[in-house]
């Protein structure tokens, strides 16, 4: 069976999830293309969005439709072009709203597993925990008759023990998008020992269809994006420990969060990423490292602590965030969690906050925000430019900054070091597409 | 040669800001005028420079697609709006594409010449920032013939009109000529536009303004052979002015240092379902600057300040060709070589045109109109141009569709 026929019948496992519904997304415009080609004028396709959870199927609906049309809007030239027999259909308008009919006519939305039943290509996106996953695969595996290829989305379990104790035979291949699936370029690949070589290419070719960059990764716990968002965020919640003396762990937190952001020139702090991720997911992932790897901690209490109060983050079904070690106003942290008080305490630029910042010390000179450097044809210069007074600067600020750089570089090394991954270029390559850094940890800044 | 059979005067002008993206207080997720407000304020602009609103014997309003645009028709029943006093007065509205505001002008002159007023209020306006940009597109398709054109057509239709003629031209002048032509177009545009406090493009904070427009086209992303950087962007505006007859002005109380007399005009229409003979070349604004000058007994040589639609940068150009001002395939150069420039050889949209000001397409021709009335009285402040007294005339070009419909007049100052 080619791919572009297995490519007929598709189910997306976990569909009303963050990531489940982004990749239905993307799945959806493939395929409603590929139903429109004159060839296939009277196959049927079907993609099948399985969840768990009723009350989110309500949602997905509504939220495919509202990104279907986003897309048409911006893939217009190609769809005047996939519709130009079409003489009904002459303005943009009408072209778009055609498109969006045929995509949303491909779902089969619904809370029975059985729906996955015809699917010769199966997307699992559902919570990251090894015991669901496999159990799912199993009862999977019984209904399609063991002629189904998986692409799991898990972001940290191996692959070789999903396919053994699912007993799979090398239908499976870590297929890894990033959050949000439809705008981050990234996606990590991760076979196991057993994986098909055609379930190797398949992956290539959706890759490509759906305009992912691929980077390859080994088959060990966390690959390469979780290996290093899990320890750079472990570096970050224990220098905060150390620096609460001082400031207070609100304080402390604080601090972190914003020289990760500011200084390093990232799209967000390390809590405010956090708290995107969700608190809990985060939590999971270094759980579920941590029972891989050994010799090396991986967890730290004080996810525990905020998971026990139910500070979660995470985000809402219209995609805003949700407090965690961060509150949010207008999508903007405002405030940190205190846990000993239960209770938020907001940024006061005139007050504790202000008292801080003044302690952080002036920014060194070329200091450009990330989200005005992103689309800066110079901005390797600048970096480099601000890098150089960064090193020279010695506030208590750019001290930090250094110290959280030094430990990132020491982080992708080691992923390439202990076998994660093949080089330094992919460790790099994975926080520029799937994390929107605008250089890799790998880098001689620092 | 027609002559007029009495003197006809524009006064009074007001042009609301041209709003839209490149503004800094633009959000398109925040709420924005509409067009109650927008003809209200222009209108109310011309109404505080005369001395009583019930002098104003009509109303004319241009305007091209707020059907599509903002679900709304009869737009003439907007003009009572305006004030109480014009309830009942007689109103039209007028409508060719974003020619639209040169037919009103036209519209209001031929209503002075037959008596029918003395005192006419002409206004234009559109709103478009009501749709996304691919949807605007399809608005704006409308100037071109639905029938024969939009189904083979460009996402971005008129745009790419544009660029196919751009393309001819550089076949036949060379790409290296043309494409530097355009790109001092636009260093020309939004240089004047800074001056402008309401032109769209006034807070322009680009450094290297000819790196910009000199940006290898990219149809992937655009279209075949011009930038974003060529066009006009979508704006929001609307522009009002008095014409008024000798006793019109007398009525309204402004003295005829403040007005300007229009001494000829040409207007002229292409047949909408034919494609344009000659790419390379704007041969219905030609025939129109033609009966202008014809009329008027004037030539390009004494034209001392001008305004063309250049709702792209190569409109620009060939517009700037078929006033004669330049040759043939001579508009690039010549703009490059800054005689466009405010104290250049033609003084060419003061306040930045079309690419610079905006382009509230129905309303653009009145706009013109206005800015013409600010030059030749001498109240176009920071973008004042110096008027010699061996060629005192202004001149505006206002274009509808691919060259389609198109009104040229030239004015001078009345006293």
């Amino acid at each position: 069976m080619t791919f572009d026929e297995r490519l007929r019948n598709v189910s997306v496992i976990g569909a009303a999830g963050k990531m489940g519904s982004g990749i239905a997304l993307l799945l959806a415009q493939e395929m409603a293309k590929q139903k429109l080609k004159p060839e296939n004028k009277n196959v049927p396709y079907r993609l099948n969005l399985i969840d768990v959870n009723d009350v989110a199927l309500d949602g997905l609906q509504t939220y495919l439709k509202g990104q279907l049309i986003k897309a048409g809007e911006k893939t217009t030239v190609l769809l005047r072009d996939l519709y130009k027999n079409r003489e009904d259909l002459v303005e943009n308008y009408d072209v778009i709203a055609a498109f969006v009919d045929d995509a949303m006519s491909l779902f089969r939305l619904g809370t029975d597993l059985g729906m996955a039943k015809n699917s010769h290509i199966i997307f699992e996106a559902v919570v990251e925990d090894k015991n669901i996953k496999v159990d799912l695969l199993k009862k999977l595996d019984q209904l399609t008759g063991k002629d189904a290829v998986y692409f799991t989305n898990t972001s940290s379990i191996p692959i070789n023990v999903l396919n053994r104790e699912a007993n799979l035979g090398g239908r499976i291949i870590g297929f890894h998008f990033y959050n949000p699936p439809a705008v981050q370029k990234l996606a990590e690949l991760i076979a196991a020992d057993q994986t098909k070589p055609e379930l190797k290419e398949m992956s290539l070719e959706l890759a490509k269809r759906l305009r992912k960059t691929i980077v390859p990764s080994n088959d060990i716990a966390g690959f390469i994006g979780n290996g290093h968002f899990l320890r750079d965020g472990l570096h970050a919640i224990r220098e905060a420990k150390k620096l609460a003396d001082e400031y207070t762990l609100p304080g402390a937190i604080y601090i972190m969060n914003k020289v990760s952001q500011d200084l390093l020139v990232r799209p967000m702090g390390i809590f405010q990423l956090i708290d995107y991720v969700g608190v809990n997911v985060y939590q999971c992932i270094s759980e579920t490292v941590s029972g891989y790897i050994k010799g090396e901690n991986l967890k730290d209490d004080l996810l525990a602590k905020m998971i026990q109060k139910k500070v979660l983050g995470g985000q809402r079904a219209d995609g805003s965030q949700k407090d965690g070690f961060l509150k949010y106003e207008k999508g903007r942290p405002a405030g940190v969690y205190d846990l000993e008080k239960s209770e938020y305490k907001m940024f006061d630029p005139s007050g504790w906050s202000g008292e801080i910042d003044k302690k952080l010390g002036d920014y060194p000179k070329g200091i450009v925000p990330w989200r005005n450097l992103l689309m800066d044809p110079k901005k390797d210069e600048k970096l480099t430019v601000y890098f150089k007074n960064l090193n020279a600067s010695n506030t208590l600020g750019a001290k930090l900054a250094k110290a959280y750089l030094k430990n990132s570089k020491e982080i992708g090394e080691f992923l390439v070091k202990s076998g994660v991954a093949k080089s330094a270029q992919d460790v790099n390559n994975v926080l520029l597409n799937g994390f929107y850094h605008l250089y890799g940890p790998i880098n001689d800044y620092i | 040669m027609k002559k007029l059979r009495k003197p006809v005067y524009a006064t009074a002008g007001y042009n609301t800001v041209s709003f839209g993206s490149g503004r800094k207080e633009f959000n398109p997720k925040k709420p924005r005028p509409g067009l109650e407000e927008y003809i209200t304020e222009a209108g109310k602009g011309v109404i505080a420079q005369i001395n009583d609103v019930n002098n104003i014997d009509e109303g004319i309003i241009s305007n091209f697609m707020a059907a599509r645009f903002n679900r709304q028709g009869n737009l003439a029943a907007m003009i009572p709006m305006i004030h109480p006093s014009l309830e009942y007065k007689p109103c039209t509205r007028v409508e060719g594409a974003c020619g639209s505001g040169g037919l009103g002008l036209y519209t209001s002159v031929k209503s002075i010449l037959s008596d029918v007023s003395d005192v006419v209020l002409t206004i234009g306006v559109e709103v478009q920032n009501t749709v996304k940009a691919v949807y605007g597109a399809d608005i704006l398709a409308g100037a071109g013939h639905y029938r024969t054109e939009r189904k083979e057509g460009h996402v971005y239709f008129f745009p790419a009109k544009f660029s196919d003629r751009a393309g001819a031209c550089y076949d036949k002048f060379g790409y290296d000529y043309m494409r530097k032509g355009m790109a001092h177009w636009y260093v020309h545009a939004i240089t004047n536009a800074r001056k402008n406090p309401k032109a769209q493009e006034y807070h322009n904070t680009i450094e290297d303004l000819l790196a910009a427009g000199m940006t290898p086209p990219n149809p992937n992303v655009f279209c075949e052979h011009i930038n974003v950087y060529d066009c006009s962007k979508v704006s929001d505006g609307a522009s009002a002015l008095i014409f008024a007859s000798e006793e019109g002005l007398k009525k309204i109380g402004i003295d005829k240092k403040y007005a300007i007399e229009v001494v000829g005009w040409g207007q002229s229409q292409a047949d909408i379902s034919k494609k344009p003979e000659e790419p390379t070349r704007l041969t219905t604004t030609r025939r129109s600057v033609e009966k202008a000058y014809e009329m008027s007994g004037l030539g390009p040589k004494d034209i001392g300040v001008l305004e063309v639609h250049d709702c792209f940068t190569i409109g620009g150009l060939l517009h700037l060709e078929a006033t004669g001002v330049v040759g043939y395939g001579e508009g690039a150069a010549f703009v490059a070589e800054g005689k466009t420039a405010m104290d250049g050889e033609m003084p060419t949209n003061p306040t930045g045109g079309l690419v610079g000001f905006g382009h509230y397409t129905g309303g653009t021709g009145t706009r013109q109109a206005v800015d013409l009335v600010h030059q030749l009285t001498g109240k176009a402040g920071d973008c004042q141009v110096k008027i010699n007294s061996n060629r005192p005339y202004g001149m505006l070009i206002s274009m509808g569709g691919n060259d389609r419909t198109v009104t040229c007049m030239i004015f001078r100052r009345a006293a």
